[in-house]
């Protein structure tokens, strides 16, 4: 054991419960050169762009993707899947580079499962992002980029964390991810409710997804729906975006029998009742479970 | 033969004894008593005073030690070493709240600890913690735990228990009147830690230092004055129960 400490080796730790954050495989970075410049000048253009979302209600907590993962301007796959199970009880939206997203999950799985093994239970939400965030947060300046929404039912109910490789973490209701992010808010901040039922926030993630894929080019092919419930999460539904976003315009078309009495004034007073109709949408029409959403002018 | 197995502590005799590591029970029976009882809502902690001598500051001497806000320890045995692992315990509970934001349970700060001593019975050069340590407290469910640890670095939970001089005899007195009246209410258990105390403590309450953790309340160290109120109640309920038992023989 003397000649152990003159060659000043030392096992791989190996074993207990340890303070100290996991190496995470010990990748090396190259020495010498700015890793974010030479990137930027060689490196390839990484897979960015996407709409995902994700919130926490009385049920459980929602998550919701697109499927496009874009490399600027070309597709490269229509139909990717942006969430990511890491256990039984936990779900992660990705954002950013797609494989950036992926090998952290994996790290994380990883990390959750030996101490989930240890200390006989799994760690709660919190301490996943805590763990993920500064995991991440060891490479920052070093080009990774990671925006997730980690999603989760632990001992404290449905909870929710969003995560940035920059080592921003935090926690709250409702979050979105990505370049159709905004567009996604719009119609999430619009519908959200923490008492909705389980059918409404089906109806409120799908239609934030699809229009966010109808304006983001970034975003599309199909979306993803994901439930964490209590008892472990549960893929609802993949459906194709632009007949999602149909299906909702459909709902919202009058009637045909309530429009054959005003079927004739209607052509010629076309632009004014749209102008109308746009200016009359507001909160009034808009009402909590309505999967509709106030129209744009398509139906002209 | 002993004596040729006992040098280095890496070192297995014939028959399978690691001496270091006896020796350093012999070591933690040689400290005052400590006594630990797991209640239904109650965790308490009793140790025995060892007397200062006349100019000794008496408060400098602390048997009982706060790891965290849910969780504390006693110990027996060899005073420094136990400052050693009650301060790398107390660094363990910061830096898992800092990594994995929840508090430790119970559990895991023992199996640290429990770690941490079996670490020096395998290391050259190191001799074991010459310690045993109870380390109560309640986990985030709200269940009360009550472990022992010994310098072999091995764990177990208890409902209660006792370390360090005459711990058999106070053992033995818990293994009788640990009943589930006993620990019906907090009082009661309080009380039960006092009356093992006392079975082998000298000259009553001066020499019982006292500790109690409530579910969701931090440590609470009881003064002198509030050992004595107990010590009182005790030793009255005891006369009625001799009173008792001399007019049932009469």
């Amino acid at each position: 054991m003397a000649l152990q400490d003159v060659c000043k080796w030392q096992s791989p730790d190996t074993q207990g419960p340890s303070p100290h954050l996991p190496r995470a495989g010990g990748w090396a970075v190259p020495r010498g050169c700015d890793p974010q410049t030479f990137l930027q000048i060689h490196g390839p253009r990484l897979a960015h762009g996407t709409t995902t979302l994700a919130f926490r209600f009385r049920h459980g907590v929602i998550a919701a993707a697109d499927t496009r993962s874009s490399c600027g301007s070309y597709v490269a796959c229509p139909a990717s899947c942006k969430v990511i199970p890491v256990h039984q009880h936990l779900l992660g939206t990705t954002s950013g580079t797609s494989a950036d997203c992926a090998t952290w999950y994996r790290v994380l799985q990883r990390e959750l499962r030996l101490r989930e093994l240890r200390e006989g239970q799994l760690p709660s939400v919190a301490s996943a992002a805590k763990l993920l965030s500064a995991m991440m947060s060891r490479y920052r300046g070093l080009d990774l980029c990671v925006a997730t929404a980690l999603c989760g039912w632990d001992r404290s109910g449905p909870m929710l964390f969003y995560v940035y490789s920059d080592g921003t973490r935090l926690q709250g209701d409702i979050f979105s991810v990505g370049s159709g992010s905004p567009y996604a808010y719009g119609v999430l901040d619009r519908g959200y409710r923490y008492d909705m039922s389980t059918q409404e926030a089906y109806a409120l993630a799908r239609c934030a997804v699809a229009h966010a894929t109808h304006r983001d080019a970034y975003s599309g092919g199909s979306v993803d729906l994901f439930h964490v419930r209590e008892s472990g999460w549960e893929h609802v539904s993949r459906s194709d975006a632009c007949v999602l976003y149909m299906e909702l315009q459909k709902l919202l078309e009058p009637e045909p029998e309530e429009d054959a009495s005003h079927a004739h004034p209607e052509p010629a007073t076309a632009h004014r009742a749209a102008e109308d109709r746009e200016l009359s949408v507001g909160p009034g029409e808009m009402t909590p479970g309505d999967s509709r959403m106030p129209a744009g002018t398509e139906t002209v | 033969m002993a004596s040729r197995y006992d040098r280095a502590i890496t070192v297995f005799s014939p028959d399978g004894h690691l001496f270091q590591v006896e020796y350093a029970q012999e070591a933690v029976k040689k400290g005052s008593t400590a006594v630990g009882i797991r209640g239904t809502n109650i965790v308490v902690l009793g140790v025995e005073k060892k007397s200062v001598a006349k100019l000794q500051d008496e408060r400098t001497v602390r048997k009982i030690c706060a790891l965290d806000d849910h969780v504390c320890m006693a110990f027996a045995g060899l005073t420094a070493d136990a400052r050693v692992v009650i301060n790398r315990a107390r660094v363990e509970c910061q830096s898992h709240k800092l990594t994995v934001e929840d508090p430790v349970t119970v559990e895991y700060i023992t199996r640290f600890i429990a770690t941490l001593k079996q670490k020096y019975t395998q290391s050259n050069g190191r001799r074991p913690f010459g310690i045993s340590a109870l380390i109560v407290g309640f986990d985030d469910d709200g269940v009360p735990r009550l472990y022992q640890t010994d310098p072999s670095g091995t764990y177990h939970a208890w409902k209660a228990n006792a370390i360090g001089r005459s711990a058999k005899t106070v053992r033995e007195f818990l293994e009788k009147n640990y009943t589930e009246d006993a620990i019906a209410s907090d009082n009661e258990a309080i009380k039960l830690a006092i009356k093992a105390l006392l079975e082998v403590v000298q000259s009553g309450g001066k020499n019982i230092e006292l500790a109690i953790i409530r579910r969701n309340q931090p440590l609470k160290m009881f003064s002198a004055k509030e050992v004595e109120l107990y010590v009182t109640e005790i030793e009255k309920e005891k006369e009625e129960a001799e009173k008792k038992k001399s007019k049932k023989s009469v």
